[in-house]
């Protein structure tokens, strides 16, 4: 079996490339892959501690990324609706060039 | 020992698709990419035992978060970025120095630390069963909650998506026409059309 670190460390380093992604993209569709590679990566630090844990046979970890999974496609969702909303109104998916509150 | 061989390639194959997503140019071949990365991870969820958690992982985040992140993609056409033009922001490398910064915050105490080589309890399974079981009974109200933050959820990204031109109550009989508009040649068609 693999040990736990190996998990972690994977669970990382996706954390990382999900984090480039989300601050270094100027589209904001990226942005939001990048946010959904940070969410599967605490993901795997669920299962992985479920898996390596002591409460073998209780799935608390499982339930917990249940309910992670549901929440990220709410916030797909819900991001992908708003970029679609503001491309309407300033024909950019760019977030440089969205850098003004007023309407 | 094939366990970590196993293991091996799925990291590669994982975190090569990841960064191919936020590397790539063209934002179709990112979303592509980040399905496949997702796939990946839900190959390592397998490898964990978590065999539920992998094919749900398989249905929301490759087959519904990647597909709606292409439609995103393909209904803002013509923001697609010039062969020149930047896709970084102009502050890249202050974010890749935060990104070094919590990529090592996150490794270096795992790699340092005595879980290092801790060892997986022989049985730990958790079948389907098991788990309607305890949605159904401990998990019930967290589960109630999911259902109605996923209904508001979605009747607010109609509503956010939806177009709020005046000229709306006319186009209601094509809405599959005049739903998403392209950039700057709907009003002149728009007009054409009543014109004629």
């Amino acid at each position: 079996m693999t040990p736990l670190s190996y998990y972690l460390g994977l669970s990382g380093l996706l954390f990382a490339v999900g984090f480039a992604g989300a601050v270094t993209r100027r589209n904001a569709v990226i942005v939001l892959l990048g946010i959904e590679f940070m969410l599967g990566a605490a993901n795997m630090n669920f299962i992985a501690f479920w898996r390596f844990g002591a409460s073998g046979s209780a799935p608390t970890g499982i339930m917990a990324v249940i309910f992670t999974i549901a929440i990220a496609a709410a916030e797909a969702a819900v991001g992908l609706a708003l970029i679609i909303a503001v491309y309407r109104h300033r024909q950019t998916t760019q977030l440089e060039q969205m850098d003004s509150l007023k309407g | 020992m094939p366990n970590k061989i196993t293991f091996c390639l799925t990291v590669v194959f994982t975190l090569s698709a990841a960064v191919a997503a936020i590397r790539l140019r063209n934002p179709v071949h990112c979303a592509l990419s980040a399905a496949l990365a997702f796939a990946g991870l839900a190959v390592a969820f397998l490898g964990l035992d978590a065999e539920f958690i992998a094919f749900a992982q398989i249905l929301v985040y490759v087959g519904a978060i990647s597909i709606l992140s292409i439609f995103a993609v393909l209904l803002t056409r013509g923001t697609e970025v010039e062969p020149t033009a930047a896709v970084f922001s102009r502050s890249w490398i202050t974010g890749i120095a935060i990104t070094l910064g919590t990529a090592a915050a996150i490794l270096v105490p795992i790699f340092s630390s005595s879980i290092l080589y801790k060892i997986a309890p022989a049985v730990a399974s958790a079948p389907v069963q098991m788990i309607g079981t305890e949605l159904m009974t401990h998990y019930l109200l967290p589960m109630e909650v999911m259902g109605l933050l996923l209904t508001s959820a979605l009747i607010g990204a109609v509503v956010i998506a939806m177009s709020d031109r005046p000229e709306k109550k006319d186009d209601s009989s094509h809405p599959s026409v005049t739903r998403y508009p392209s950039a700057e040649s709907k009003p002149a068609t728009k007009r054409d059309l009543t014109t004629v």
